[in-house]
């Protein structure tokens, strides 16, 4: 007997992500059916195999990937789908990159609703699509309630470099200047603003952006003269350029009255004994670029959206001991050290 | 910000380090100590120092309360949270600091205990509420700032007679500990160790005025200036004793006048007074037993007193004997001057407890200023 079988669609309003839907049977393609090809719909994805096939342009191909835990999922100015879209394609291009394809993988937590899931799919196919990079294929799993808190994703993607540029971060020589590209310490603050335990009011949103634009305009205008960028996620500029100091065997010297920070993130920082240097950022970027170049560089920056609060920072120095210090807007000189664990707040 | 730039502005600091620099005299000594943590982390995130002449220098005090937490409160601490049904709640940096054997709460956490980080007593009084099923105790550390929640989340518990929350308490007072450091022999001995003047609490002096610092000024000829935490209450209070010390006077002054009273906080001193009572002695991370320096609860309110309903005993743990936080804590040797600054002791693996908090005069100067020490150690 032939003939259409009636299947329900999945109750997005009230179901829940159970054990079934990662099981490899029928309900697990309904999943990906109704939530994810509906959300990242493209030419890839529909043609429906476990892997998408595609060419390069020639040039160097660079490839990266990153895992995505947030809590809370949903954050102002963004959620964990978008952030999983933008954060790798950010990393991609950090080597001056232009990015190609994403790949995602989902762990989902059984009792996860389908309607928060659906939202999240839905967001990062919007930040795919108004970033021009499609998610080309990926994965589901589900586990058990209490092995995951309830999604994580695994983003990774790729990219081609234009040729003749190779950034990198064993390249920061003395004199060289340190360029930050907008203000610092609002993804950190707006999740910290919902966490349990510590809502306070306030109007920042997350700076969640995909960056390869703005990295597109550096590259026309600096060229050669780019010598690494990075974007300062967890433990902040500080971490990130610490890391720099060690990898290239430099010191840097900023100078913090040239540190852009809003005054909302340094209101909550100030509540919370933190500091913006070390707090995440999901939008901006750290460029060590040659001092002929960086005129040109900051100037193409500040014609960008995404580089408009872009500043120099400070500048590479010789130093034995790889310190990352700062003249502090007080007039005095301090470390900007490695962050101890985490970051937590100060009680007195 | 508003409240907080115009005690930040780099221009006045200017002014004032230039106004320091030209009344200290240069061949006079002016050896200040801060007491608070919270002046020691503004002196070194602003480089503070950097502005003063070399005849001014500051002594990084005990005031940080995670700090002068003894090894044996934090090992009782985590065998409370290691109890089946018991959460432990506890301010956020009081997580990592070291007990014996690199046991932490955070290591606890890690292993199984149910710790969780609040941000107020009442978050620890709202998880009491919320899970009727377990032992809800406040892990409560801190000086005088401290107290009046803790004594008010107990107040509260009192009269909602929550059954399941109790406090642990680990609450010091700031005038014994002074006394302490006064006392010490090495200040006592001529020509020993300098001590010239005190910068004196901030948020502490809030709560208690600055009238308990006035035997200090008389008995001891030391004078006293209460300051503020921002960079320029700091400069300005310095200024404040170079100008006491050059004058021959000894005197409680009130820098901080925007915020702290003579008379402190009546209404939090009565809080404090209605459900603690002092303990006739307290160890002290780095000072050792300073007699009357500690704080229990009060017999009426026993229900909620932690010690009493698990029966804690606090063992006696010694620190690294190369451990040199009790001198640098009254003044006597500086960071550098420890064998273990920076070798074997990091704010990663602290051994001693001013490494501890970003509070403690070893990580103040280990975070922010190690790189003044770099012509004399090769680290």
């Amino acid at each position: 007997m032939t003939g259409k079988t009636h299947r329900r669609r999945l109750d997005i309003e009230n179901g829940r992500v159970d054990l079934s839907h990662g099981a490899g049977g029928r309900a697990m393609g309904q999943l990906i059916a109704e939530v994810f090809h509906d959300a990242l719909d493209n030419e890839w994805l529909r043609r429906g195999n476990d892997q998408a096939a595609f060419d390069l342009a020639g040039g160097r191909v660079v490839m990266t990937t990153d895992g995505y835990v947030v809590s809370p999922l949903f954050f102002p100015g963004g959620d964990i789908g978008s952030l999983a879209v933008h954060g790798t394609i950010n990393d991609v291009a950090m080597a001056g990159a232009r990015p190609l394809y994403l790949s995602a993988s989902f762990i989902l937590e059984e009792g996860f609703p389908l309607a928060a899931l659906k939202r999240i799919a839905d967001s990062m196919g919007a930040a795919a699509r108004a970033a021009g990079v499609p998610v080309v294929t990926g994965d589901t799993k589900v586990v058990e309630r209490g092995k995951a808190d309830g999604v994580f994703i695994s983003t990774t993607g790729i990219g081609v470099v234009p040729a003749g540029l190779d950034l990198s971060a064993e390249k920061a020589r003395p004199g060289d200047c340190v360029i930050l590209s907008g203000t610092i310490g609002d993804h950190g603050i707006a999740i910290m603003s919902k966490r349990q335990n510590l809502s306070f009011e306030t109007e920042l949103v997350s700076d969640s952006a995909p960056l390869h634009g703005l990295v597109a305009a550096m590259v026309e205008a600096g060229g050669r003269g780019l010598r690494v960028m990075r974007d300062p996620t967890r433990g902040g500029v500080a971490a990130t350029l610490n890391e720099l100091a060690q990898q290239s065997a430099v010191g840097f010297r900023l100078n913090e009255a040239a540190l852009p920070v809003r005054a909302e993130v340094a209101a909550a920082c100030e509540l919370l004994g933190l500091d913006p240097l070390y707090v995440a950022n999901e939008g901006k970027l750290v460029a060590v670029i040659a001092p002929d170049a960086a005129a040109a560089v900051l100037a193409a920056m500040r014609a960008h959206p995404l580089g408009r609060d872009a500043a120099i920072i400070g500048e590479v120095v010789d130093d034995d001991h790889r310190f990352v210090q700062m003249t502090t807007g007080f007039g005095g000189g301090r470390i900007v050290d490695w962050l101890s664990g985490e970051q937590l707040p100060r009680i007195c | 910000m508003k409240h907080a730039e115009e005690y930040r502005d780099g221009r006045v600091a200017q002014a004032l380090a230039a106004r320091i620099a030209g009344e200290a005299d240069p061949a006079g000594s002016y050896h200040f100590m801060e007491f608070c943590g919270g002046h020691t982390h503004a002196i070194s995130r602003y480089g503070i120092e950097d502005l003063l002449p070399e005849v001014v220098r500051l002594i990084h005090g005990p005031g940080c309360p995670v700090c002068v937490l003894p090894v044996g409160r934090i090992d009782a601490a985590i065998r409370l949270a290691e109890r089946p049904g018991v959460t432990l709640c506890t301010y956020g940096d009081v997580m990592r600091v070291p007990g014996s054997r690199g046991t932490s709460l955070l290591r606890a956490k890690a292993a199984g205990a149910d710790i969780r980080m609040v941000y107020s007593t009442l978050d620890a009084l709202r998880i009491a509420e919320a899970e009727p099923g377990r032992e809800v105790v406040f892990f409560a550390i801190g000086f005088e700032t401290t107290t009046p929640p803790t004594a008010l989340a107990i107040r509260l518990a009192a009269r909602q007679g929550l059954a399941n929350f109790s406090v642990f308490c680990n609450h010091v007072l700031t005038p014994p500990a002074i006394q302490n450091i006064l006392d010490s022999p090495e200040l006592r001995r001529l020509d020993c160790v300098r001590l010239d003047g005190f910068i004196g609490p901030a948020h502490v002096s809030t709560v208690i005025g600055t009238e308990p610092y006035a035997f200090f000024a008389e008995e001891f000829e030391k004078p006293v200036v209460v300051a503020g935490f921002e960079p320029l209450d700091v400069l300005q209070a310095v200024l404040m004793l170079i100008r006491q010390v050059n004058e021959g006077r000894h005197e409680v002054e009130n820098q901080y006048g925007r915020a702290v009273r003579r008379e402190g906080n009546e209404r939090a001193k009565a809080d404090v007074a209605e459900i603690f009572e002092l303990r006739r002695s307290f160890e002290w991370r780095g000072l050792g037993v300073v007699p009357y320096s500690g704080l229990r609860l009060k017999e009426k309110y026993s229900a909620y007193d932690a010690e009493r309903r698990f029966g804690i005993e606090s063992l006696p743990a010694r620190d690294n004997p190369a451990c040199e936080c009790g001198a640098i804590l009254r003044g006597v040797k500086r960071p550098a001057d420890c064998k273990l600054f920076g070798t074997v002791c990091t704010p990663e693996t602290p051994m001693g407890s001013c490494m501890v908090s970003a509070e403690g005069a070893c990580a103040a100067h280990w975070t922010y200023g190690r790189f003044r020490d770099r012509a004399g150690r090769a680290s």
